[in-house]
């Protein structure tokens, strides 16, 4: 009788095999990948400023206050399609900080020039160190920073019209 | 026309596949075993008569097939763009060489070379095979009939490669620069004849399960095609191991990615296959166990290919992605591997035991390895399917190099002592005591060169250490089958199980080597600066742009020097291809007996300084030598097992 079961094995573990494929293949395409320091603590960090005038950003800045921490380039077209956004964020008296990503100076300021200026900081991250550091794994993406600095919300992606609200929510149940 | 003459050929192919199939099978069960007793003359002519077609219509399918693939590269030589494939993937520029590579270096063209390599096997099958029971060849016809027209089907209907396009275009899209590699464009082709190898076992065992004929003719006939798919395995993996090394300037040799793991995964139920099939060839045993590695070995192959073409696992060799193609092939492997399996579950109880045999005893010593060979295959597979099990249960993560490391090196370990113990052992029974005996002096070696590293290099690392000490053992231990015999009389076969194993030996010192000795330097370096890196002193003295047939580069000018030795120049550069646009690094490696010296140039960082990355790696070479070895290893004994059995087939005519 033993034997008789574990010749089915193979074909047991073969159809498992199949449905698990089967699902891989027709789940929707989830290529965003999650930070893992949602709702722990921001890493450490001090980057220098970019910006003529704007002062650098620390991992210390952040604390004392619910915060969006943005990460964006001057370089990247979805960070200009979420400029708007962020300055409809900023009149609704949310804090934002960011970190310029592999950027140059003249660039960050003709984009604050071009598409608007939501930032009270803005820290220099030239080879991406700070934003791996985070778990961010692109531009633009968001972070919510609870008043104890941990990080309450990830948003990967460009901020649309739509995820103002979510954005707003977050922002208030982290206070 | 020729594309048209093409595609008719295909078509025809694919029907004489649908006969061939009908023909053995009408033919198995009009004389199925039971009936044949009460069953008139006429029948038993009609069954004859149907199984005599079956021969003949698999050469005439495998020709079809050929001079379709045929077609396909001169439509290539051509550059007729006015076929689609031809329009997207090459150019009328492009060397020779890289236009015939072209006709396989894409999805349409890799699978009409696959399906042909699988049609000429059914002819050679049909044409060479003369030993096995007519009945259980017919049915091993039948099923590679089945597999050949899963594939034909999927050709003609989700992916033709004589599709036409009109308006033609004046000119083709052109190769990605990257594969216009002399490695690349035989690198593919390889692994098919590997793959496409196993499909012939994979059939043999579905038809020795049909007619329940599992015995020592059936592994004497499947043995060729087993050992033939596992050189060409080999021979693949190796030079995809030296190309990554090379080409991808990461100073890596294996990086356990999806597509290496579903090229090694098929090697590792070969290698575990043509072993328990030596079993079954010699002693009559492990019938079971032989049919179903047969089984899983293909199913290998079609999983791995499927899972890299089907873009369900995220991988650093770029594929096209296509869902529908995805699901088409998940259709006819769960056909095939299910049909297979559960044609399994239902007849293998009925397959009369084999022999039996003692613990200790060559048999016991061949078990050993087949199941070592198993779990390393088994961690493997779920070290590459886990992200998509993590995936349903709702996390995310990706499986690296440490989980693989940590599981796999310590069997192979293991695996390393019963490669050596177990030429030693007779077969069917042999004594604890005598067996002591033969390994003492392998044993001391082994031993005194693992404590030899751990006093003087202790800070290599017990794995890599053990590695050695166990590589020394297995190179003393691997020529002792030649020890005491008259070298010219001694088979080709045992000569290739002596070149085989010493090749394991030599590469795991080279793999052990590499992890425990490689010497690092990562630097930002002005001209004029000079570092030491291993035995190598390396002088930074320019920088200056190159430019090549369709790159421009920035190359640095290094003078290299080992002790008192002469001066070297190494050029490592920084390759820049504007269509389409592509970073890539050209590192420079100087090959010396003992090692390689490996640089790689970086980013600038503004100030007049370079990132250089620098490694010296003794002996690294032993790794891909001991795979050359072993693929030697491999051809040898194919050619013995060949030239025996045509002996044996000459002597069985006379007779």
């Amino acid at each position: 009788m033993k034997r008789g079961l574990l010749i089915w094995v193979p074909l047991a573990v073969f159809v498992a095999l199949a449905a698990l494929v089967l699902y891989g293949l027709f789940r929707p395409d989830n290529t965003v990948i999650r930070s893992a320091l949602v709702g722990k603590p921001l890493p450490n960090f001090a980057l220098a400023p970019i910006a003529p005038g704007k002062p650098g950003l620390a991992a210390a800045d952040m604390k004392g206050g619910v915060r969006l921490l943005n990460v964006f380039g001057s370089w990247c077209i979805p960070c200009i399609a979420e400029a708007p956004q962020l300055m409809a964020l900023k009149e609704r008296g949310v804090e934002i900080d960011a970190i310029a990503i592999r950027d140059t100076g003249p660039a960050v300021q003709r984009f604050l020039n071009e598409n608007g200026d939501p930032y009270a900081r803005i820290g220099d991250d030239p080879r991406s160190q700070v934003q791996l550091s985070l778990g961010s794994s692109g531009v633009p993406e968001t972070f919510v920073i609870d008043a104890q600095g941990k990080i309450a919300l990830q948003h990967v992606g460009p901020i649309n019209a739509n995820d103002i609200d979510d954005i707003l929510k977050a922002v208030e149940d982290a206070k | 026309m020729i594309a048209e003459t093409g595609l008719a050929a295909l078509w025809l192919a694919a029907a004489l596949a649908l006969l061939q199939l009908m023909l053995a099978a009408g033919g198995l069960w009009t004389a199925r075993p039971g009936r044949t007793d009460r069953q008139d003359r006429a029948s038993i002519e009609a069954a004859a008569q149907l199984i005599g077609g079956v021969r003949p219509v698999a050469v005439v399918q495998g020709l079809l097939a050929a001079f379709s693939f045929a077609l396909l590269i001169l439509v290539f030589v051509n550059s007729d763009m006015s076929v689609l494939l031809v329009a997207t993937n090459s150019h009328s520029m492009k060397p020779l060489i890289y236009k015939v590579a072209g006709a396989w270096g894409n999805h349409e063209g890799s699978m009409l070379l696959w399906v042909t390599i699988l049609s000429l096997a059914g002819g050679a099958i049909a044409v060479l095979e003369r030993r096995l029971a007519e009945r259980t060849l017919v049915a091993t016809l039948g099923a590679q009939a089945l597999i050949a027209l899963g594939f034909y089907a999927f050709l003609l209907f989700a992916s033709n490669p004589f599709a036409r396009v009109n308006p033609a275009p004046v000119d083709g899209n052109g190769l990605n620069p990257l594969l216009q590699d002399p490695g690349l464009a035989f690198h593919p082709p390889t692994l098919y004849f590997g793959y496409v190898g196993l499909s012939v076992a994979f059939s043999f065992a579905v038809g020795a399960l049909v007619t329940r004929d599992v015995g020592a003719a059936f592994a004497r006939a499947m043995r060729p095609w087993v050992l033939g798919a596992w050189v060409f395995l080999t021979i693949g993996i190796t030079a995809g191991s030296y190309w990554a090394y090379y080409e991808l300037g990461w100073g890596g040799w294996w990086f356990w990615d999806p597509v290496e793991n579903a090229s090694l995964m098929p090697w590792l139920a070969a290698t575990a296959l043509l072993h328990s099939v030596t079993v079954l060839a010699t002693r009559d045993g492990l019938r079971a166990w032989t049919v179903m590695l047969a089984v899983v070995a293909f199913s290998m192959s079609m999983i791995g290919t499927f899972l890299v073409r089907s873009g369900i696992l995220t991988s650093v060799h770029a594929f096209a992605v296509d869902p529908t193609r995805g699901s088409f092939i998940l259709g006819l492997l769960v056909i095939y591997i299910g049909g297979a399996l559960a044609l399994f579950g239902a007849r293998i109880g009925t397959v009369k035991q084999g022999s039996t045999f003692e613990p200790i005893s060559r048999e016991g010593g061949l078990v050993l390895n087949n199941l070592l060979l198993s779990v390393i295959l088994g961690i493997v597979l779920i070290g590459t399917l886990y992200p998509i099990v993590a995936q349903a249960m709702g996390t995310q993560l990706s499986v690296g190099p440490p989980f693989f490391n940590k599981t796999i090196v310590p069997i192979t370990l293991i695996l390393m002592i019963g490669i050596a113990v177990g030429p030693m052992m007779r077969w069917r029974r042999d004594d604890g005591q005598a067996l002591l005996n033969r390994v003492t002096i392998p044993l001391a070696v082994a031993v005194f060169v693992a404590a030899a590293f751990f006093v003087f290099a202790w800070g290599a690392g017990l794995f890599p250490i053990l590695g050695l000490g166990l590589a020394a053992g297995l190179a003393v231990a691997s020529v002792a089958p030649l020890w005491k015999r008259n070298l010219l009389r001694t088979p080709l076969f045992t000569w290739g199980m002596v070149i085989a194993h010493l090749g394991v030996a030599v590469s795991i010192a080279g793999m052990a080597s590499e992890r425990a000795f490689t010497v690092e330097k990562l630097v930002a370096a002005r001209v004029g600066d000079a570092f030491w890196v291993g035995p190598y002193r390396v002088e930074m003295r320019g920088i200056r742009p190159a430019i090549g047939p369709n790159w421009s580069a920035i190359e640095a000018a290094l003078s290299v020097r080992r002790g008192d030795g002469s001066n070297f120049w190494m050029h490592p550069q920084s390759r820049y291809f504007s269509d389409p646009p592509t970073n890539t690094s050209e590192a420079d490696i100087l090959t010396a007996v003992d090692g390689q010296l490996y640089t790689v140039i970086g980013q600038a960082d503004g100030s007049g300084r370079w990132q250089l990355r620098l490694w010296w790696k003794p002996w690294v070479t032993l790794i891909w030598a001991g795979g050359a070895l072993i693929g030697f290893g491999g051809l040898l004994s194919l050619i013995g097992r060949v030239r025996r059995e045509r002996k044996a087939q000459r002597r069985e005519a006379l007779a």
